[in-house]
Formats: structure tokens, sequence, C-alpha cells
């Protein structure tokens, strides 16, 4: 595995990956700084191709969490943002976090609370899946496919971390996003689930071919993950 | 959403202000003098009314917050806890005035307490002549009051007490050998106390100038000022007006100073505080304070049972003498007569309510989910709304009517609506606030990356996440507005009446049959009001378990 390091230490981290043409696929970041107070907490420059889950690691504080803040549209208007964030040839740094196609999970499965896991799954699914019927049967398949049938019309409430965990995925992917971002999202799994959670979501970004970002503190995620690893310094004080 | 607030104030204020030194030309007044006050400081009574006001000002707002720390200090991380919270909850949403006229139906010299000792203990055959209620230092309006704010600062205290991380602070003091009461009084009270500041300011003002309890309660001859000023409001000789005015800018005054007072009050108590609190001490007053708290939970438990039972008897005796206990003969009879009559009244009031808690919750919901989008850090300047709680009502109120009357706004719905308005919304903000501001925000960020837009984000999963929170601060909101008694009285101009205005006129000697009838539909409403709030989510979600604690 290879490892790059954080921005201070090498150079041509900050120079402009492309001089001429910028890929069309994958998820690109060029020279992304993301600012405090006009101070940069880091700035990265590098590639996620479709499929390729590259894994960012850093102590708290090291940015890591904004650095996917950034990248969804989701960041707190404190920060500001430089340089580019490219999906699939197109900058999308500019874009509501809604039109960014760029799916997130957390650490915490945030499945809506008022709605049935079908329901949950729903309101990830596009409007461009027309009728009742129809949006119903892609739900149950989603389901089934996750070794959850009958789950459909429960409370989400009532199912276990490892179910929740799975339904929060599935409501991501039925989004169809183009690139997906993972925020620690198995460190509140116990040991056991945590590998097999694990080793399914990495197994639906493969199959579907997505450009991936993983934020863990854990080396062992970083290991399954099999891509590279971009080490997060926390910006050193003056 | 702060002009809504601030201008009705500011206006009124300064449609005060300017008669009180002569200046109003609609009643002949075209320059300035200070006649107005040579006029009011002549009035005999004046000083005794600014004398019991501040009585029952300061002995409000001590006896409420002693009682409160006291309570909590006993109760904190027990058990009790939750039962203490689950009897004073629902006071909050009792009127003052239903209060106020079910205690005065208990303590009056032919109240139940005199009935149940009489005449085997005091050998009394008739009410002894005491003056109990409406008594001229306003002992019993201060105790009135004192029922009513130690809900009101008890909640106050429940929301704070996260926010300082009081469970753990105490606890480690307890780990250091301090007893319950000194740790509480030692590590926990001084970083409450600053965020109950404003509460306990609220609770000095308005009991320096509560006008509705005050006609139930209050002394008569002379009343506390703030009824001094309504008085000479309601007085046809509209030359009395400039007086008025004077007089309710020296109420202004008196909050004003009393605040200030208060303040440096707190001062001195930090002072000795700081000396006290390194002086390693472990015990303070444990055993008194074990024995005191239960007993004023039980006191209040129990005065505000007798007052709501007696409310309840009274409404329904056909015949009820003195010494006896129980009325001879029970009747719908009361009911049936004034249900006919105040039907039209309590729809009036009902839906006027609900128009003016909606109004209040769109609003907020409006700036707060703008401060979502906006990511605007919370302004300081919305403090400002907090305003229309510290000034005295009587202070800007005759001149915020005054006003409407030049704008034709007197008297109707709509003007009744909007003074409702300036009192409501603070309540409302304040209930709304704190859940909508400590909800997740990566709740919506999913919801955007799953493709939806700020507006379905806001729809189909904040509205309905929030659902209780929000029914909850629009049930606070209409029962502010159904005790609304000075703003409707004034601004409605008597055209305008609900069941408030309706109730505090019956104070003046009515059948006690059908004070017991009015009081009761006052305090159903709000009632009703809490009871929607928290049924309808759990119908509407009654599969969904994790809501029930969001």
């Amino acid at each position: 595995m290879a490892v790059l390091s954080s921005p201070s230490s090498s150079e041509n981290m900050s120079e402009p990956l492309f001089s001429n043409k910028p890929p069309d696929q994958g998820l690109t970041l060029d020279r992304l700084a993301v600012l405090l107070n006009g101070r940069a907490l880091f700035r990265l420059s590098f590639s996620a191709e479709p499929g390729e889950i590259v894994t960012v690691m850093g102590p708290s504080g090291s940015g890591k969490s904004s650095l996917l803040a950034a990248i969804c549209g989701t960041l707190d208007p404190v920060f500001e943002i430089a340089g580019h964030i490219l999906l699939e040839g197109c900058r999308i740094e500019a874009k509501p976090p809604e039109l960014r196609r760029v799916g997130i999970l957390f650490q915490d499965d945030l499945l809506f609370p008022h709605l049935s896991v079908a329901g949950n799954l729903a309101f990830g699914l596009p409007a461009e899946v027309k009728g009742k019927a129809a949006r119903r049967a892609r739900v149950e398949r989603a389901l089934s496919a996750a070794d959850l049938e009958g789950f459909a019309d429960r409370d989400p409430a009532t199912l276990s971390g490892g179910q929740r965990a799975r339904v929060s995925l599935l409501r991501v992917l039925l989004s169809e996003p183009r690139a997906l971002l993972l925020d620690e999202p198995f460190s509140k799994l116990d040991t056991a689930l945590r590998a097999r959670f694990r080793a399914f979501v990495f197994q639906e970004v493969r199959k579907r071919a997505l450009p991936a970002l993983l934020a863990t503190h854990d080396y062992a995620d970083a290991k399954a993950a099999g891509g590279r690893v971009i080490v997060l310094e926390p910006p050193s004080i003056p | 959403m702060l002009a809504v607030l601030v201008l009705p104030v500011l206006a009124g204020l300064s449609a005060t202000l300017l008669p009180a030194f002569g200046y109003w030309p609609a009643l002949g007044g075209t320059h300035f003098t200070l006649e107005p006050w040579r006029l009011l400081l002549a009035l005999p009574s004046l000083r005794r009314s600014i004398g019991v006001s501040l009585f029952v000002g300061f002995t409000t707002t001590a006896l409420s917050l002693g009682v409160v720390t006291l309570l909590v200090a006993a109760f904190l991380s027990t058990r009790s806890f939750a039962l203490v919270r689950r009897l004073l909850s629902p006071l909050l949403s009792v009127p003052y005035v239903a209060l106020a006229f079910g205690l005065a139906f208990v303590m009056a010299p032919s109240g139940l307490i005199f009935r149940l000792f009489s005449p085997w203990a005091t050998g009394l055959e008739r009410p002894p002549d005491l003056l109990i209620i409406n008594d001229p230092f306003g002992l019993s309006l201060a105790g009135g009051l004192v029922l009513k704010e130690i809900p009101f600062l008890f909640l106050m205290t429940l929301a704070a007490l996260p926010q300082v991380d009081a469970a753990r602070a105490f606890t480690s003091a307890r780990t250091l050998g301090y007893r319950r009461v000194a740790a509480f009084a030692k590590v926990v009270m001084p970083r409450l106390y600053p965020h109950l500041r404003f509460p306990v300011l609220a609770v000095l003002a308005y009991g320096l100038s509560v006008v509705d309890a005050a006609l139930v309660l209050g002394p008569s001859t002379p009343p506390t000022l703030a009824v001094q000023v309504l008085r000479l409001a309601q007085d046809p000789d509209l030359a009395l007006h400039f007086e008025e005015s004077a007089a309710a800018v020296l109420q202004l005054g008196l909050v004003i100073s009393a605040i200030g007072v208060w303040l440096v009050l707190e001062r001195f108590a930090a002072l000795l505080w700081r000396q006290w609190v390194v002086m390693g001490a472990r015990h303070c007053g444990e055993a008194w304070v074990r024995v005191m708290a239960p007993l004023f939970a039980i006191v209040l438990a129990g005065l505000v049972a007798l007052a709501f039972s007696s409310l309840m008897l009274w409404s329904v005796a056909a015949s009820w003498r003195f010494p006896e206990v129980w009325p001879r003969a029970l009747t719908l009879e009361t009911w049936r007569r004034e249900l006919a009559g105040a039907l039209p009244l309590l729809c009036r009031t009902l839906l006027l309510g609900v128009g003016v808690a909606a109004t209040a919750l769109v609003i907020t919901i409006l700036c707060l989910e703008n401060e979502v989008r906006r990511g605007v850090p919370r302004a300081s300047t919305l403090n400002l709304i907090y305003i229309p709680l510290l000034v005295p009502q009587v202070a800007f109120l005759t001149g915020t009517a005054s006003l409407m009357i030049a704008m034709h706004l007197d008297g109707n719905a709509i003007g009744v609506g909007l003074a409702h308005l300036v009192f409501v919304l603070p309540y409302v903000f304040m209930s709304l606030s704190a859940p909508w501001r400590a909800y997740d925000p990566r709740y919506r960020a999913t919801a955007l990356l799953l493709g939806a837009s700020p507006w379905r984000a806001f729809w189909a999963v904040r509205l309905p996440m929030l659902s209780r929170a929000i029914l909850i601060a629009g049930a606070l909101g209409f029962a502010i507005s159904v005790s609304q008694y000075l703003a409707t009285l004034l601004v409605g101009g008597g055209r305008f009446t609900t069941v408030t205005t309706e109730a505090v006129g019956l104070a003046a000697g009515a059948d006690r049959r059908v004070i017991g009838v009015f009081a009761l539909i006052q305090a159903i409403l709000p009632f009703l009001g809490f009871a929607v709030a928290l049924l309808v989510p759990g119908l509407l979600f009654r599969n969904r378990r994790g809501l029930r604690d969001a």
C-alpha cells in the first residue's frame, strides 16, 4: 500500500496535477484547500479511480471531516475552500450538495426516524423511477440483495445496529451517487460486525465502480480498502 | 422578526413618554410640561402603591428562586427528580388568573381552609372578618405569584442543567467529600445562575408590574402601581391620560431600577460566595434542606390541587354555606347557563390563540431555518426579542393602544392579535430554538446528498422529526395568548373580549359559581393545547420508536 503524505512535507502535492486535460473518470481533487481565517488546514491533489477506495487518515482535528464536507458541499460557512473538485471531469465545487451526486455514510446510520425502512430507501431513490409499484419493487429488490427481505415496513428503531448500517448503505446506493464518501462509518460497530459490514461496503463500491474516499482512524480499515493512503497532519501552530 | 417585537414596544413607549411630559396633540397637549408629574406625585396613595409593588416584586423573585434552588439541590440526580418535574410541569400551562381565583377560594376567610377547621377547631360559625385575600401588603398576591413562578424557574433550570454539565461537576464534588447541598451550592449554582439570570429578571419585572393577578389577589386601597396605571387608563376623564402616562413611565423606571438593584445584589452575593467556596466546608444545611424541600414540593402541589378542586366544587355547587366542607347539593345548572353565553367568547379566544400561535410559529421557523441555510452564527441582537418580557406591559401597552386607535386597529382581532404576538413570539422562539439548534445537522446533509432539495429536506425530514417540539412551542404560544389580559383589554378597547378579560372582570365581587366556571374554562384551554401537542405526534408516528425521544 502506497502511503502519500500530507501537504507540508511534499511540495508536488500542491502542483496542478493535470496541465492539459482532466480525467473524465473518478473523483479528482485539484489543489483543494480548506481555509479557516485565510489559513489552509491542508492542500491536496489526488485522484480516486472508479472502484478505488482512497483512505484518508489523521488524528482528530487534522481536517478529515472538513475534507469530506468540502467534497459534499456541506462545509460550515466559517470555512472557505480553494482549488477544484472534479467528478467525472466536471467541476462540482460550486454546486449545491443535492446536485453533486456524491453520497456519504457517517459514523451513525442517520436513518430518518419518522419513516419506515422502505420510506427511508424510497427517499433515496431518484424521482425518475416512476410509479408506486416500480419504486416499491426497487426497494424490495435492494433489501433482498442485502439479506433484509421482509424489513420494508419495519420501524428503523427496531432494527439491530448491523441491519441499520446496511439499510443506510442501501439508501445511499439507491440515490445513484457517482462517488461515495465514508466518514468513519465502521467505528461504532463491534469488531465482528465491523469486518462484515466493511466487506459489504467495499464489495458494493467495487461492483459499481464508484470512486470512494474513506476517512478512518483504524489501520485495519485502510488495509482492507487496499487503495492509497493519505495522511493528514494537524496544521502546525505558528 | 425583530421589527415585530421591538417596534410595537418602542412605538408604545414613545406614545407613553410624550404625553407623560404633556405632549399629545390629539388631547390638546401641544407643549412639553411637567404638570402630569406634579399631579401624579400629589396622589396621596402613590408612595404606598410603589412600596407594595416593590415588596411584591422582590419577595416573589427571592422566594421563587430560593425554593427552586432548594428543590434542585435536594433532588438533583435522584429518582424523585423526575417526579418533581412531572408534578410541576403541567403548572406552567395554568394561567395566573385561574390559579389566583383558585387560591382566593382556598385562602379566603370563607375559603376551604377555614371550612376544614370550622367550627370544630376554630369555633367559627360565620367567616371571620379578616382581610386575607387583597391584604394591604400584597402578601397573598406574592404568594399566588410564587406558586406560578416556581414551575417557570424550575423548568428553566431543567433546560440549563445539561448545558452546564451539572451532573458531572456535582458528582465530582461529591467524590471530594462535599455533601449534596454544599456540592450543589459550590459547583453547580455558580455556573447555573448565568443561565437563569434572564428568567429571574423576567420574574422580577413581572412581579413588579403584574396586573391581572393583582386585580384578583392584590390590595385595592391603594392598589399596586401597575393597577393604579390601569385605573387611570380606564378613567373616562381623558385629561387623566397625561397623568396615566406619567404613572406608566414611573412604572418603567421602577422596573429598571429594581433590575439594577438586583444586579448589584448579585455582585455582592458573588463576592461573598467566592470567599466561602474555598473554605472547604463540606456541609451546608443538609438536614434542613432535606426536610424542607419535599415539604415545599408537597405544600405547592397541595395548594394547587386544593385551588383547582375549589374552583370545580364552586362551579357545580348549588348552595354551599360557610362551615360546610362539601356543598349541600351539586348541579350543572351554572355550567349550562354560563356556557351558553360564553360559547362565542370561547370560540373567539380559541381562534385568536390558534391564529397568533400559528403566526408566531411560522415567523420563528423561518428565522431558525434561515439561520441553518445561511449558517449565520447566532446573532446577539436576537436577545432583543426578550425585551417585551422585561418592559412592563402597562408602560407601553397604553401607548400601543393609542397608536392602534390612530390606525383604526383597536377593538378588532387583528389589533389584539398583533398585541398578543409581541408577547407570544419570545416564548415560542425560546421554546423552539433549543431543539432546532440541537438537531443533528447531518440529517439535513444526508437528505441533501440523497438528492433532496433544501425545501424537501425541510418539509420531509426536519419538520416531521421536530414535530413534537414544534407543537409544544405552538401550545405554549397558545397558552400565552389565552392568558393575555392587559393587551386584550387595552387594545381590544372593551369591544374585543376573551375568556381572560371576562374572568378578571368577575373579580369585583361576582357569584363564586360563575367565577369557578370562567376560571376553569380559562385553565382548560391551554391544557387542551398541550394535550393536543403531546398526543398528535404520538398518533401520527405511533410505530416510530426513534421519534419518541427525538
